[in-house]
């Protein structure tokens, strides 16, 4: 643990005019040692990223550094010229990104990608360098490397991707290797293989990692030292022992408190409720490609025989990963999306088969809460018209439709004066504060929210839920909380329906699924889940 | 590929015929009964011959039935006579190709040529001077009317500088053979391909700009970087290719307008082309020619767009492969 | 609003565009007060030479009329045909868009191999085709610079309302039962009349050369002096009188010029952070 590769001293990194803070980076300090990870953490906005890419030399346009140093074998790297730089990034210091389907050359093969980076530093001969591309790939486990070489970046999978990025990070035996944010974009179970590569290379080499993250699961799994970022500030530091199970700062409190923990609790009375929602046998299938002059098409079986039932009162999750057709399930319940087969009955009535006036009528029951705090929103219309639409809509009386939103801004904590704002002037959760006034005013009885949480920083998703959770039992909603993370399923959920490629594969209450799941999928996904074991361990 | 390009040419046919109904509907919109103009052209218009030429054109017949004609006619390259000039529609077009597909090709290859390297230049040099000096002259040549440049060229190249020739394809009466005619050709073809690519060159410059930009801002152009890869390396290989994509669409779009700019350079520099052979009969009112030469454009339209088409999935691995 | 002219007068260009601009307009709504001479009267000898006489400084042209008044004519016709052809290309082109990208499905298909059909045909050959087999007049030039231009609209805003089709906010209005008529109208067109008007901008531009275009090949009204009749009528005497087509040709390209000033600081100021990027 003594000799630090990189020491940055006193960073100071300013912001162009203009922006909601004069530094991005402001006074930071840390070191990174041979052989470690250390990670650095923080929710969007805190100025985690930009230290690693001053250190890379590729901070954004008008984003400049003003102060401080930056350490590299006795250079500071802030004083070195591009073309010093230039000889040291992919050599010394290696960066992999969030991204990994925009990170890669839509037009450039694999193997030339990868070969670019011996190429950069006028390292080995064109046939070397296909040859330790090769061996790259293999040793990143893509299975058939020699394939891969040859395909596009399109025609290879997210996780995939990512490993080919890691590869060409890997490829000189990099120092340092910068990653930021590489599992973001990834399903939980690709997430988990890719940490765990990423500490295997990393032990096998002696590299020191810089690990950038909003996650503190992540933290948890990969990390052995920590810094917490906050406004452009670290706020805490340390090992990660003592930063997660002892954090010292307030803000690193919050955070951590914030995190839905994995324990599900029993319900404290299992009531089994007067069903509301009953769905059986629904299918949804696309068809990709295909048209006028025939091309082949191909056959997605999005939802497949999907059944569920959902109580009065009681929330049920749907939980799976991209592609798995959760969010379809959530678009045919309110005929967003036409389901091929199956019914959908609401209090009785098929959704499924109704169409015009009838279908309209039914919708006023069974309400939808969406992902995106800021596509959710009109942006030309103000908060009041947002939520007075829908009963006027339905004949309600202006007057009375805007007395009602005033009454439902109160309801989700938002100043009454709301309503003669712009949704541009409101905060991601706010916005999505507002969503749920939206959903609640026509007084439904079910409410679908399709990723509700997902795009907001931790410590807001916890106020989300909790707002969700106390609205769900003041109005006696039913709530279908369709999820890809299973922290937040089992924080919020009764029961939990698993889905994977377009089936349900296992359902049931929600501390069974986590405890004791019976599908041998669920049970990779909730192994997968970062920070779990750490999580039993602490519990004991 | 070969799938793809019978695809593209059945619309293409699709299309054609498309163009055809409309032409045929178009000349029995024209002025005065189609029999009383040919006739009228023919240059006798008694109530005989009209009832004859009606006979004759299957004039008497319900639309329909014209138009299968019509249609017909057309499938064996019979695009109507031309009165006017005593030939077969057909013929003239034919005569006048080969002038108006050297002058839109050259003018094609001059200015996406030219337009992408002033475009890189500029999008290389952004907010320095050498970036605004090729930007304002992108925009100026933008605005310029086509047949005005080509005056101004002729008068500026020609006629005070003598130092091309302001009008015509070859030099009247010289009877140049072999290299000479071609050289004699070539310095023709110079003024008006360069007034027909200057407005072109000004669109792919300003795209190819825009385009260098946006693409420079992509995730894949920062690994790049972070490869330790030269900024040459990078502009070339990253950023060019990516952002020559729009570029080629682009050129695809343009290509009818490429064919309307060549009416009016053709006008102006007597470049016995279809463009000029439609400036003919305009003046002359001689709608079977008028049409005709419509027809023939669109068709040379559609052969470009299928050229850039093939070009994208050339440069597009995504589109190839899928 | 404030806000709109501030980003639109920090691009230079854009301010010196509405100054041309305002110019050309004045010429022409006050061009019968200032020179109450119709254009087409003979005044002086033929082929008088510009800055030659006090009275008509642009000189005069082949059958001794006022070039000067000629071109404060001609602008009336070139903003008239350049804003009326606009505006029946947007009264076609945004419907189509609206209804291909709202219901997709057939109706999608159908009026986009329709607006395909016209983007392929060569617009200028088509304009001139229409124009003379109608008859030159100012309706049926205003028609078919409509006709040939209104696909551009059409493509956008089909593509802006299928974007926004699937925005979530879109979905919430399906849900709380508004109308078809009611979403399209209040939630998903006000959002893309910026990239229309810019857009529109332009095309009043590429209608004022069109015109001039036709006007030159002898398509023009014969009842109202333009600017590109002008230069047609000049093209056989341009050894002799360079003036008569050199100054109409500057009126053309200072107004269009004018007009893709201010297109593109209306980019600027309405996609502020497409703006960014590109500079």
């Amino acid at each position: 643990m003594t000799d630090q590769v990189l020491r940055v001293e006193n960073l100071k990194i300013a912001l162009p005019e203009g922006a909601d803070r004069d530094f991005a980076v402001n006074d930071v300090s840390f070191d990174l040692h041979a052989g470690e990870i250390l990670c650095i953490v923080g929710e969007s906005g805190s100025g985690k990223s930009m230290s690693a890419n001053a250190a890379m030399g590729l901070l954004p346009e008008l984003v400049r550094p003003v102060g401080g140093r930056i350490l590299f074998d006795g250079n500071d790297l802030l004083t070195l010229s591009e073309d010093e730089m230039m000889d040291l990034r992919g050599r010394k210091i290696a960066m992999i990104f969030q991204e990994p389907m925009s990170a890669l050359n839509p037009l450039m093969r694999v193997e030339d990608q990868i070969a670019e980076v011996f190429e950069a530093h006028g390292l080995l001969t064109r046939k070397e360098r296909k040859e330790r591309a090769v061996t790259l790939l293999t040793e990143v486990g893509i299975p058939d490397p020699e394939k891969a070489m040859r395909a596009y970046p399109f025609q290879l999978s997210g996780g995939q991707r990512q490993r080919v990025m890691i590869a060409m990070a890997l490829a000189l035996e990099p120092q340092i290797l910068i990653a930021d944010e590489p599992t973001t974009a990834l399903d939980v179970t690709t997430q988990a293989q890719i940490l765990q590569l990423i500490r295997n290379l990393q032990e096998q080499r002696g590299m020191a990692v810089m690990f950038i993250t909003h996650d503190f699961g992540v933290v948890a799994e990969i990390a052995d030292r920590v810094a917490v970022m906050q406004y452009g500030k670290i706020v805490e530091a340390g090992t990660a022992d003592e930063v997660l199970d002892n954090p010292q700062h307030a803000y690193t409190q919050k955070l951590i408190a914030a995190i839905p923990k994995l324990a599900a609790e029993a319900s404290e009375v299992a009531e089994p409720g007067t069903p509301i929602l009953d769905v059986a046998g629904l299918n949804k299938t696309y068809r990709t490609g295909g048209g006028m002059f025939g091309a082949q098409a191909r056959v997605v079986h999005a939802v497949n025989n999907v059944s569920l039932t959902l109580a009065e009162g009681e929330t049920l999750g749907i939980v799976g990963e991209s592609g798995s057709g959760k969010s379809s399930v959530g678009r045919c319940l309110v005929r967003l999306m036409q389901p091929d087969s199956g019914t959908v009955k609401l209090a009785g009535q098929d959704m499924a088969h109704l169409s015009g006036g009838a279908l309209r009528e039914a919708r006023k029951s069974i309400q939808m809460i969406f992902q995106d705090p800021y596509a959710s929103l009109n942006p030309r219309a103000k908060v009041g018209r947002i939520i007075a639409e829908g009963p006027m809509a339905h004949g309600v009386s202006k007057r009375e439709a805007y007395a009602r939103a005033v009454e439902l801004l109160e309801l989700v904590d938002l100043d009454a004066l709301s309503i003669d704002r712009y949704p541009h002037e409101f905060s991601g959760g706010q916005r999505q504060r507002i969503g749920i006034a939206r959903a609640l005013a026509l007084e439904p009885r079910v409410i679908i929210a399709d990723e509700a949480v997902s795009a907001l920083d931790v410590s807001i998703q916890a106020q989300v839920l909790d707002l969700l959770a106390d609205l769900k039992k003041r109005l006696n909603l039913a709530l279908v909380f369709i999820t890809h993370d299973l922290r937040v399923a089992a924080q919020i959920c009764d029961r939990i329906a698993v889905m994977q490629k377009g089936e349900i594969v296992e359902t049931g209450p929600a501390h069974a699924i986590f405890d004791n799941p019976q599908n041998a999928y669920t049970r990779t996904l909730i192994e997968a889940i970062p920070g779990r074991e750490k999580e039993l361990a602490a519990a004991g | 590929m070969l799938r793809f390009i019978l695809m593209r040419l059945g619309k293409a046919a699709i299309i054609l015929i498309a163009i055809l109904t409309l032409n045929f509907f178009l000349i029995h919109a024209a002025p005065g009964d189609p029999a009383a103009v040919m006739a009228g052209e023919a240059g006798a218009a008694d109530a005989k011959f009209i009832a004859q030429l009606r006979e004759q054109f299957g004039l008497d017949k319900p639309l329909l039935v014209q138009l299968g004609i019509y249609l017909k006619g057309v499938i064996q390259l019979d695009l109507g006579y031309s009165y006017r000039q005593q030939m077969p529609v057909a013929d003239l077009i034919f005569q006048r190709l080969p002038a108006t597909l050297l002058l839109t090709v050259s003018a094609f290859i001059i200015s996406l040529f030219l337009g992408t390297l002033a475009g890189v230049l500029a999008s290389a040099r952004v907010g320095k001077w050498s970036d605004t000096l090729i930007s304002s002259l992108a925009l100026l040549f933008y605005a310029t009317p086509l047949f005005w440049a080509a005056l101004m060229a002729v008068l500026l190249f020609s006629v005070y500088l003598n130092w091309l020739p302001g009008f015509g394809y070859e030099t009247v009466g010289a009877n140049y053979t072999g290299f000479a005619r071609a050289l004699d050709i070539g310095k023709h073809l110079i003024l008006p391909a360069a007034t027909l690519g200057l407005f072109f060159m000004a669109v792919y410059m300003r795209m190819t700009r825009a385009s260098m930009l946006e693409v420079s801002q992509l995730d894949f152009v920062k690994t790049a970087r972070a490869k330790g890869l030269k900024p040459s390396i990078i502009q070339r290989r990253h950023i060019f290719r990516n952002a020559m994509l729009p570029v080629v669409t682009l050129a695809g779009l343009q290509a009818g307008q490429l064919v309307g700019g060549a009416v009016l350079t053709e006008t102006v520099f007597a470049w016995p082309g279809i463009g000029r052979l439609m400036f003919e009969a305009l003046a002359q009112r001689d709608y079977n020619l008028l049409l005709g030469v419509f027809f023939v454009s669109a068709a040379m339209v559609l052969l470009f767009n299928l050229v850039t088409d093939i070009l994208y999935r050339v440069v597009d691995p995504r589109i190839r492969v899928a | 609003m404030a806000d709109f002219w501030k980003r639109f007068s920090r691009n230079r260009g854009a301010v010196i565009g509405v100054a041309i601009l305002v110019v050309v307009l004045v010429v022409a709504i006050l061009a019968p007060l200032l020179l109450p001479q119709s254009p087409w009267r003979m005044v002086q000898r033929p082929f008088l030479p510009p800055f030659s006489m006090d009275q008509y400084p642009l000189g005069t042209d082949a059958l001794g009329r006022d070039v000067l008044s000629g071109l404060a004519y001609g602008a009336q016709v070139s903003l008239l045909v350049g804003l009326v052809s606009t505006l029946a290309a947007l009264l076609i082109g945004i419907p189509m868009g609206a209804l291909a990208g709202y219901f997709g499905g057939w109706v999608d298909d159908a009026l986009m191999r329709f607006t395909e059909f016209f983007q392929t045909v060569p617009s200028f050959a088509l304009a001139i085709v229409l124009v003379a087999i109608f008859q030159p007049s100012i309706y049926s030039i205003i028609a078919a610079i409509a006709i040939v231009s209104w696909p551009p609209v059409a493509r956008l805003v089909r593509g802006e309302v299928l974007s926004l089709r699937s925005r979530e906010y879109v979905e919430a209005a399906i849900l709380s039962g508004q109308s078809n008529l009611t979403i399209i109208l209040r939630q998903v067109l006000p959002n893309t009349i910026s990239p229309i008007i810019v857009l529109a901008s332009l095309m009043v531009a590429t209608a004022i050369l069109l015109e001039s275009a036709l006007s030159f090949m002898g398509l023009g009204d014969p009842n109202m002096m333009s600017w590109g009749y002008m230069i047609g009528a000049a093209r056989t005497v341009i050894r002799q009188a360079w003036w008569l087509s050199f100054f109409p040709g500057v009126a053309i390209l200072l107004t269009v010029l004018a007009l893709n000033l201010i297109g593109e600081g209306l980019n600027d100021a309405l996609n502020p952070r497409l703006a960014r990027r590109g500079k």
